[in-house]
This record gives structure tokens, C-alpha cells and sequence, in this order.
């Protein structure tokens, strides 16, 4: 039983993990707030059930998840560093639209994906365990997308984008435009939220249009439990947090389950998991909490 | 090379709160120059770089570069033949990424960025043989983090950054006036240095009026958006500082006031 429980959280922690560095990338990396991962991440979803129930080979949808995501991405960043829309309701926008797009990719809001390949079925039929299919393709992909996030944070683009998150009138003065590090940054986030999307179609069985609600506050919760437990910034160790950070999340609710909340309940559960983490608190009880709680991250 | 010909500038024109920035400035450097830029409070001088830098277009006037019209190159196209120092230390650096990755930021001035590991042995054992000119132990620090680093350490360090990449002309404004007066003597010394070495051309503003006379090759003065001395070389060896403030006051009219510059004279 027990067992079960965390083999189960290691599964979906493994799914959401990418749509979690996503996050990382936006929040931490690019210091925008970044919410067009509540559309992306359904969208990468919707089109995956889509193309797979049309016939389309399970990697190639997800590829195309991805290439969908990216788009939303370019799109919110267009409507922020173009536009001069602000980056919250620039998400917001693109969020909003992505809600009719996503209904008119899946026809209706909900699509099942009952007895149809998918990465799983295949790596099953090499002989593996459904869990071990799971833990293995799953796995990989994270592992696979990790290594070249870590990469390419490490190359000269990925510096400049990083640098324009840290202080972006520095990056500016040494030559590099911050509008097209925002776009960059965006789309890479929301392929990634897509590609989370597809696999956590293929996962469960099925995309619904209702899955992305909140997804931002998800992964803003997975980046937040992963800075508290490995605490050293560099980007190798910090993208290991963010992962390490989903599948605690997941532990975190589906202990929360088994306490005997009902499952309508988690979305207000996670809102308050984050709460405390991101106030800033000037002083009173609730720094002191968050001294204990997340030492080194106090109010600055 | 360098020319500046009727720039103005007016912010926020029409509102109340309307402030005139520059107005009418002409100016032409050489490569080589060293100006050093002196002005009270809200003369214009920061205006002045910033219109250089390409941070904000003027309202008139051009600007010229090596033969060029560059008035409305935006800034971040301007970086290869710029480099700047701001007055804030924080400003020049990222404090979340570490000194060899600043570096490796700056020596990309101006080049396309592609997807190249930005630091490898080479390029650390380059970052380290410059650092160690500075003569702070910053070489042996590579990996830290920027934020680490004092006040001091950083400006010296964004001014390296300043200058890697060869730029030709290099913008500094008050880049010492937050640093304590050992550490602003040494960044100045290591200034005149690299200046000289790499040929630059070069534009200073202080509030320190004898060093704006003992550094560099010419002085000019500002006071509400114009330039109202300009001093050369020659002038300059026989001007001291009283001289100067009695030169302000019969072109103006009226006493310089300004209590940061006059607290430097006393
Ligand atoms: N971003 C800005 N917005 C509005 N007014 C400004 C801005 N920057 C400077 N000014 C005004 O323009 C004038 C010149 O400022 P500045 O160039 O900063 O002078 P200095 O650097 O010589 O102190 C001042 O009156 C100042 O208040
Ligand atoms: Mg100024």
C-alpha cells in the first residue's frame, strides 16, 4: 500500500517534473510570472490524445506538443516585450485563448485514450511492467530534458538568458536585446509544460480541458519545496530541486489523500503550501515561521 | 569619431512635471580622448551618456560614430563599440551568476551568442590572467557567485567587463562615488591603465572637481542641459579649483551651489 503510494507519486512527480522546470525557467531563470502554463500544459494534452487517437505515432504527438507549446510560449512573449502588455495578464490572455483552441483540438472536454498506444504501451511491450514502463520512459525523458536544459544554461545564449533575468540593463548594455531572451525563455517553458501535458495524457488515460487549472501554483509549489531541500543554486543542483521538488509534491498530496481530504480539496491545500514560502513578511509570527520553515529564504 | 551635434533632450514635455535635460549640445571627441565630465546636480550629465549609450533617443540633434549615423542604433546594438560602468555597483553585474560567467557575458560583447559552452579551459584561464591584473584575489574565485563580492570588488570588476570585447569608447558615470576613497583610488589608477593600454576613448563624469583636472585630457563643465566650459589640455595644466569655480561663476552669473561638490574643495 505504501508502496503503491510512492511508487505512484515517483510516476506523476516524474510527469509534472518537466511542466515544473518550466516554471523554474520562467519564475527563477527569467524573473517573469509567467501563467500560460495553465493553457500550455492542456494543450500539449489535448494534441497529443488527439494526434494518438488519429493514428500518430506517441513520440511524434508528443513533438508536436511540443511545438504547439513552444508557440503559446512565443505568443505570450510577443504580447509582453511587443505589445507592452504586462507579463501576469500577457499569461493570462494567452491562457484564456488556449481554453478555446484546446476545446477545438480535442472537439469536446474530454478525450479518452482507451486502449491506444501511447510511450507506455510500447516500452511495455518490451516485456515491462506497466510501473516500470512508466518509471523508465518517464524517467528518461526527464532525465534526457534535464541534462540539455542544464546544457544549455551553460552556453552563451543560455548566459545571456539568465543574465537577463538577473539584471536585465547589464545584458542590455553588453549587447544582447531582453525582449528576445523573454521570448526565447517563454517558448522553451511552454514546450516543456506541453510535453509535461502529453505525458501526463498518456499517463492517465485520457486529456481533459479542466486539467491545467492551477498548474501554475503546481509547479510554483514543486520549485519551492525543491529550494528547500537542496539548498545550492547552481543550475545542475537546482534543476535536480525542481524535480526532487515534483515528486515530493506529489508525495505531499497524496499523503494529504490519504489523511482523508477529498480530492476536490487539493487545489486549496496547494494554494496554502505556497503561501507561506512566498510571503514576505516584514516581521511577526509569520517570518518567524518561515525562518524555521525556510531558513535563508527570509523577507528581503 | 565620436560627435554629438545639437542633441536636446526634454522629459516628460508639456506635463508639470516637465524637465529639461539637454539642450542644444554639441561635442566631438577623438579617438583617444579622455573627457572628464563635472556639473551640479541635475545638469544633464547622466542624460549625456545615457543618449550616447543609446538608452534614450534625443528629442533633436544627431549623434555620429566613426563616420556613421547612429541616433536611433537602440542600445543593445551599440554594445559592441560601448562599454559602460554605472554608478550603482550592483548595476554592472549579475550577482546570481558567478565572475567567470560574467566575464563570459561580457567578452561576447556585441557577437552573435550561439549555443557554444560559454566557459571552457581557455577561456578561465584567460578570465584568470585578467583578473589577477587587479590584484583583488578574484582569480582564484571564478566559480563564486557575483553577490559575494564587495562594492568595490564588483565596480572593479564591471570595469574590466567594461572593457573586454574592444569597444571603443567607454562610459563612466560617477562609477566611484559609492566606493569608499582607497578603493576609488585604486579603481582609478587601474582605469588610467587600461585606458591606455587599449586606446580608448573615453567619457567620466565626477563631482570631484581636482580629479576631473588630473585625470584624463580635457574638462568640460555642465549646468542646466549645456555645456558651458570646455577646457583642453593646455588650459588645463594651469587651472586649480578655485579657478574653476570663479570661471563658473562669470559665465553663469551666479555661484556654483551644489553642496557635494563644494564639500569637495573645502
Ligand atoms: N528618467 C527621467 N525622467 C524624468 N526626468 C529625468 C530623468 N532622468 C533625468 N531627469 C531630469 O533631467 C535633468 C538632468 O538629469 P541628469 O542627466 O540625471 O543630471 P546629472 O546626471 O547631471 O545629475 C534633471 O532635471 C533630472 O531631474
Ligand atoms: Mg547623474
Amino acid at each position: 500500500m505504501l508502496v503503491n503510494m510512492l511508487t505512484g507519486s515517483l510516476e506523476q512527480g516524474l510527469a509534472y517534473a518537466l511542466m515544473a522546470l518550466g516554471v523554474f525557467l520562467t519564475f527563477r531563470i527569467l524573473s517573469f510570472p509567467d501563467l500560460t502554463v495553465d493553457g500550455s500544459f492542456p494543450l500539449g494534452a489535448a494534441i497529443s490524445a488527439r494526434l494518438i487517437l488519429g493514428g500518430t505515432h506517441p513520440l511524434l504527438a508528443m513533438l508536436t506538443a511540443v511545438f504547439l507549446g513552444m508557440l503559446a510560449g512565443l505568443f505570450t512573449g510577443i504580447l509582453h516585450t511587443r505589445l507592452k502588455i504586462a507579463g501576469l495578464l500577457a499569461g493570462i490572455i494567452t491562457m484564456t485563448a488556449l481554453y478555446s483552441i484546446n476545446l477545438r483540438i480535442m472537439g469536446r472536454s474530454n478525450l479518452a485514450l482507451l486502449r491506444q498506444p501511447s510511450i507506455l504501451t510500447i516500452a511495455q511491450d518490451w516485456g515491462l511492467s506497466r510501473t516500470g514502463a512508466t518509471l523508465l520512459c518517464f524517467g528518461l525523458v526527464v532525465l534526457l530534458i534535464k541534462v540539455l536544459l542544464d546544457y544549455f544554461l551553460h552556453t552563451e545564449l543560455g548566459l545571456a538568458l539568465r543574465a537577463t533575468g538577473n539584471n536585465p540593463r547589464m545584458i542590455k548594455s553588453l549587447g544582447v536585446a531582453p525582449r528576445k531572451m523573454i521570448i526565447l525563455g517563454l517558448a522553451l517553458a511552454n514546450g516543456l509544460a506541453a510535453l509535461s501535458g502529453a505525458l501526463v495524457a498518456q499517463y492517465q488515460g485520457f486529456a481533459d480541458i479542466g486539467m491545467g487549472i492551477g498548474m501554475i501554483i503546481v509547479g510554483l509549489a514543486s520549485v519551492i519545496i525543491g529550494e528547500s531541500i537542496v539548498r545550492n543554486k547552481k543550475i545542475v543542483f537546482a534543476t535536480s530541486g525542481v524535480i526532487l521538488g515534483s515528486i515530493l509534491y506529489r508525495t505531499l498530496i497524496s499523503t494529504a489523500l490519504r489523511l482523508g481530504f477529498s480530492p476536490t480539496d487539493l487545489k486549496l491545500v496547494t494554494a496554502f503550501l505556497v503561501i507561506i514560502p512566498l510571503a514576505r513578511p516584514k516581521k511577526g509570527w509569520l517570518q518567524g515561521l518561515k525562518k524555521i520553515t525556510f531558513p535563508g529564504k527570509e523577507a528581503d | 569619431m565620436l560627435s554629438l551635434n545639437n542633441v536636446s533632450k526634454v522629459y516628460y514635455p508639456g506635463e508639470p512635471n516637465q524637465q529639461t535635460a539637454l539642450v542644444g549640445v554639441n561635442l566631438s571627441l577623438e579617438k583617444g580622448d579622455f573627457l572628464t565630465i563635472i556639473g551640479s546636480n541635475g545638469a544633464g550629465k547622466s542624460t549625456l551618456l545615457n543618449i550616447i549609450a543609446g538608452d534614450i533617443e534625443p528629442d533633436t540633434g544627431s549623434i555620429g560614430f566613426s563616420g556613421a549615423e547612429i541616433t536611433k542604433l537602440p542600445a543593445h546594438r551599440r554594445a559592441a563599440f560601448v562599454g559602460r560602468v554605472f554608478q550603482d555597483p550592483m548595476a554592472g553585474t549579475a550577482a546570481e551568476m558567478s565572475i567567470a560567467e560574467n566575464l563570459a557575458l561580457a567578452r561576447a560583447r556585441g557577437q552573435k551568442r550561439g549555443l557554444n559552452r560559454a566557459l571552457n579551459k581557455n577561456s578561465r584561464q584567460e578570465f584568470s590572467r585578467i583578473l589577477k591584473t587587479l590584484g583583488l584575489g578574484l582569480e582564484k574565485r571564478l566559480d563564486e557567485s557575483v553577490g559575494q563580492l564587495s562594492g568595490g570588488q564588483r565596480q572593479a570588476l564591471t570595469l574590466l567587463m567594461a572593457v573586454l570585447g574592444s569597444p571603443k569608447i567607454l562610459l563612466l558615470d560617477e562609477y566611484i562615488a559609492a566606493l569608499d576613497p582607497q578603493t576609488a583610488q585604486e579603481i582609478i589608477k587601474l582605469t588610467r591603465e587600461i585606458v591606455k593600454d587599449l586606446d580608448l576613448t573615453v567619457l567620466m563624469v565626477t563631482h570631484d572637481l581636482n580629479q576631473a583636472l588630473k585625470t584624463g585630457t580635457r574638462t568640460i563643465m555642465m549646468d542646466r542641459g549645456e555645456i558651458i566650459l570646455d577646457i583642453d589640455s593646455a588650459q588645463r595644466k594651469k587651472l586649480t579649483v578655485p579657478d574653476l569655480l570663479e570661471r563658473f561663476a562669470r559665465v553663469r552669473g551666479r555661484e556654483l551651489s551644489d553642496d557635494r561638490i563644494l564639500l569637495q574643495t573645502r
